[in-house]
């Protein structure tokens, strides 16, 4: 661990502790040589996301609403393994009542229920758990694209071309984000609806437009973050070198800034599938016949008394993924920033104990995620 | 300091001209104004009526100059030259957006205000708790809080504080078992939210148990949510309750003379409970703020008189106190009235609102109406407090946390500081420091915010002007509001940034 690593404090006691313990092994005696050899930086990143359970737990939760989302119905003219389709109506069965149930374990026609036109709930809300998350998808990586262009460029040139751009992000942040995704939500559905293309196109459309509004969040901290870096020795001495503009950028400063951007693009996800929902809940949003989280509950709500599994469903969905969400950006924080890393007490604990008594015990924790075997 | 603020104001109006140039272009842009015109009888006509009033005819960028020739006529004081165009429907914008800002604040006013309070305080508890499972708990909370999508919350708010409370209101029965069950979760809460040795946490958590469980007993026996009081006997032990807290925060129990005056001061608002029911038989709420200045200057009179070596905690503890037990006895007045609130021919038993900021033809004095808006705020107010919750709170969690590692907090506990006095002085107050840049971020950003909220419970605030304009393609209410929402934002930020450099002398704003 003698590697540099950005931000890392020596003096910090949280990482000391934690230094104590995964320098552990290293101390453990009969140890072979080669197992000693320094770890990359996105090993060290991808151990310590690993060692943050709520992280791992969210992310396997999250693997599993898109699995079961994109498999159940399939995607455009794949056919899923679910029976029924979003727009399929049919016979009411027990006035439409989800048939899942616990006792006895049952799934049944329609587990989640039926809507009052005989269409089932699963199929509708995993068509709609697709389209926002496709959405969600699609603001991530605009908004992440085009925030650490405008940032690293301002922050790497700085002069006219910082003082344009920054301008530039400080007109667009101060719009309400609401009121300029509703805008653009508004345009979007608007412009499919006349080039004619199909419904769906809104989801691609609403997604790049609500990309194109949030990135200047992720501007001003990828700008701190150039700023900060170019001044720093290893990229004078890439100058010195004579490493043009973009190799310093791409190979010096860039990875550097890896963590930042990733953290805050997981977090501007998890609230652009929100924001998403809340378009699509007042209408400015994903359209009919299409399904979104949102539009689902604004359909339904007016039936929430008489009928609230229509309403339970999309809504558990929304708060699932934006959950997972963040916490696993949390968990990459942490794994990016060992500052505010998590100190294990019972780690600490066990590094306490004595070394062979510990050696014993790296055993048997190395199954919950301890990372290699040693 | 004054050219740093001038630069400032000058950037900020030429980022707010750039800004409302793009919202206009993209409402202009964004469909149709004409759209709901077609194929009604009379279409020609009104659409030339349209056209006519709106100035159609020219293109949306010359629009734009126009608009904001009649908007930089609000600039100019006292004169009534402030034109921001009308609606579709040939009304003021002026006129709409007065109405729908006094809307807004009313409703987000208690909910920032409960959120930052809230907020704060469980960031700072699970900090000073960090890694228990006091910790754990807040912490999934707030993410919980902060995953939620506002209009689902509030239906379900909907659905079970108003709806499903309104129902048990008609008819306060409830079985031993709720009863039970509901004291157990209670006595849980307080387990997981005490520390030390186990044997403590469990005598605590049974103490949790047993406390609710007669709070509860008691409620139902004297069918209290028919009929709420607090009377004599339990202002006098709520606020012997609330000098003892306050003591032991702002002074710490060892500091006799200030329990003293706080208690001292629960008696000397007991005394008034009965003059003070005839000044509110006819006043309203001026009478109920100058009785809460008078009673919090008595508070802090009464700590000053108790003496002692310092003289500042005790008129703290004292004007907290004064001023609480004060606002019981405003409760208790408010009490009075909800039986006649119940029975009134609009309410008929179901107090709690879903929609709206008023009953419809509700009409009583102060405490009526105080009532009637307290009933329409509830929900809305938790819905927003909820979502706005989880910022704050871990905001202040990671900024005490990083305080109680700095040295100087370090060398205070080993001069022998006392706890509460590192946490309450040394800590809480420097870890606020960067919580005033986001609670003034937050609040420039809340007025635009609570548009989905509003939504839901049929608010005529800005956020509802807001929808119904973008649905029209009616450029000039969405500029009212956006322009509404830009000016606080761009006011709270420069605050923000010179209420730091006040707070923390070691940031210089750069003159």
């Amino acid at each position: 661990m003698s590697q540099y690593f950005p931000g890392q404090v020596p003096g910090d006691p949280e990482s000391t502790v934690d230094e104590a313990a995964d320098d552990r092994p290293h101390t453990a005696p009969g140890e072979t040589p080669e197992q000693t050899r320094g770890r990359s930086q996105g090993q060290l990143v991808r151990r310590r996301f690993l060692h943050n359970t709520a992280a791992v737990v969210s992310l396997a939760a999250l693997t599993f609403v898109v699995l079961l989302s994109v498999t159940s119905i399939g995607v455009g003219p794949v056919p899923g393994w679910w029976k029924w389709d979003p727009t399929t109506t049919g016979p009411l069965l027990a006035g439409g009542a989800p048939t899942m149930g616990l006792d006895p374990l049952r799934i049944g026609d329609h587990p989640f229920g039926q809507d009052n036109l005989g269409r089932d709930l699963f199929a509708m809300t995993m068509q709609g758990t697709q389209y926002s998350l496709l959405v969600m998808f699609i603001v991530g990586v605009v908004a992440g694209l085009v925030g650490t262009v405008v940032g690293g460029v301002a922050g790497y040139f700085r002069g006219l071309t910082e003082a344009v751009l920054m301008r530039l992000t400080d007109v667009i942040i101060i719009i309400p984000l609401v009121i300029i995704a509703a805008l653009l939500g508004k345009m979007a559905s608007e412009y499919v609806r006349r080039q004619g293309w199909p419904t769906s196109a809104t989801v691609v459309v609403l997604g790049l437009l609500i990309g194109a509004a949030s990135w200047p969040a992720l501007a001003r901290l990828v700008r701190g973050e150039f700023l900060s870096l170019r001044e720093r020795e290893f990229v004078d001495a890439a100058r010195l070198a004579g490493a043009s503009s973009g190799r310093i950028i791409f190979r010096h400063i860039l990875p550097n800034t890896v963590g930042v951007i990733t953290v805050n693009v997981t977090l501007l996800m998890s609230s652009a599938i929100l924001l998403e929902t809340a378009l699509s809940y007042l209408g400015f949003g994903v359209q009919a016949p299409d399904w979104s989280l949102g539009r689902l509950i604004s359909a339904n709500q007016t039936a929430f008394v008489t009928r609230p599994w229509l309403f339970w469903w999309p809504g558990v969905f929304i708060v699932t993924i934006a959950l997972t969400i963040n916490f696993v950006g949390d968990g990459l924080r942490d794994a990016f920033d060992p500052r505010q890393r998590k100190f294990n007490p019972k780690k600490a604990r066990e590094a306490a104990l004595p070394a062979e008594d510990a050696a014993e015990r790296t055993g048997s924790t190395a199954v919950a995620g301890d990372g290699a075997p040693r | 300091m004054l050219s740093y603020v001038l630069r400032r104001l000058i950037t900020a109006v030429l980022i707010l001209f750039g800004a409302s140039f793009i919202v206009y272009m993209m409402t202009a842009l964004s469909g149709d104004p004409l759209g709901d015109l077609y194929g009604v009888p009379n279409s020609e006509r009104l659409i030339a009526a349209r056209v006519e009033a709106l100035n159609l005819d020219t293109p949306p960028v010359l629009r734009y100059f126009d608009w904001l020739g009649g908007a930089l006529g609000c600039l100019a004081p006292f004169a009534a030259t402030c034109d921001l165009g009308v609606t579709v429907e040939g009304q003021q914008v002026t006129g709409l957006l007065a109405a729908a800002v006094v809307q807004t604040l009313l409703l987000v006013t208690a909910g920032t205000v409960l959120a930052i309070v809230v907020g704060i305080t469980l960031g700072i508890v699970s900090a000073l708790r960090q890694y228990s499972g006091l910790d754990y708990t807040v912490t999934f909370f707030t993410f919980l809080c902060f995953s939620l999508p506002s209009f689902w919350l509030a239906v379900l708010l909907k659905e079970f504080a108003a709806i499903s409370f309104n129902n048990f209101l008609l008819d306060p029965v409830v079985s031993w078992a709720t009863v039970l069950g509901v004291s157990a979760v209670v006595g849980l809460g307080w387990y997981v939210a005490s520390y030390g040795a186990r044997r403590t946490r469990l005598l605590l958590g049974a103490t949790g148990f047993v406390l609710t469980a007669a709070v509860l007993w008691f409620l139902l026996a004297t069918d209290w949510f028919q009929q709420p009081a607090l009377g004599i006997p339990l202002i006098a032990l709520t606020g012997v309750l609330v000098a003892v807290v306050a003591t032991f925060l702002l002074a710490g129990l060892r500091n006799r003379r200030a329990l003293y005056g706080g208690l001292a001061t629960v008696g000397a608002g007991l005394l008034l409970y009965f003059p003070v029911q005839g000044l509110f038989a006819q006043g309203g709420l001026g009478v109920v703020v100058l009785l809460l200045a008078a009673t919090t200057a008595l508070g802090a009179g009464i700590g000053r008189l108790s003496g002692g070596y310092d003289r500042g905690q005790n008129v703290r503890v004292g004007a907290v106190t004064g001023l609480l037990v004060m606002g019981l006895v405003v409760l208790d007045r408010f009490m009075q009235s909800w039986p006649q609130y119940l029975d009134h021919g609009r309410i008929r038993g179901r107090p709690i609102a879903t929609a709206g900021s008023t009953t419809p033809g509700m009409s009583g004095d102060f405490w009526m109406t105080g009532l009637d808006l307290f009933t329409h705020l509830l929900l809305p107010t938790i819905a927003l407090t909820l979502l706005a919750l989880a910022s704050y709170s871990r905001y202040s969690r990671a900024s005490m946390l990083e305080i109680m590692n700095q040295d100087y907090v370090r060398t205070a506990r080993a001069k022998g500081v006392s706890e509460r006095s590192v946490v309450m002085r040394h800590a809480f107050r420097n870890a606020l420091i960067p919580l005033a840049t986001l609670v003034a971020y937050d609040i420039g950003a809340l007025i635009g915010g609570a548009i989905i909220t509003e939504q839901v419970f049929a608010f005529t605030g800005m956020g509802n002007l807001f929808v119904n304009s973008v649905h029209n393609v009616d450029p000039n209410p969405v500029m009212g509001v956006f322009l509404v929402t830009g000016i606080v934002a761009m006011v709270f930020n420069l605050l923000a940034d010179l209420v730091y450099s006040v707070l923390d002398p070691r940031v210089r704003v750069k003159a």
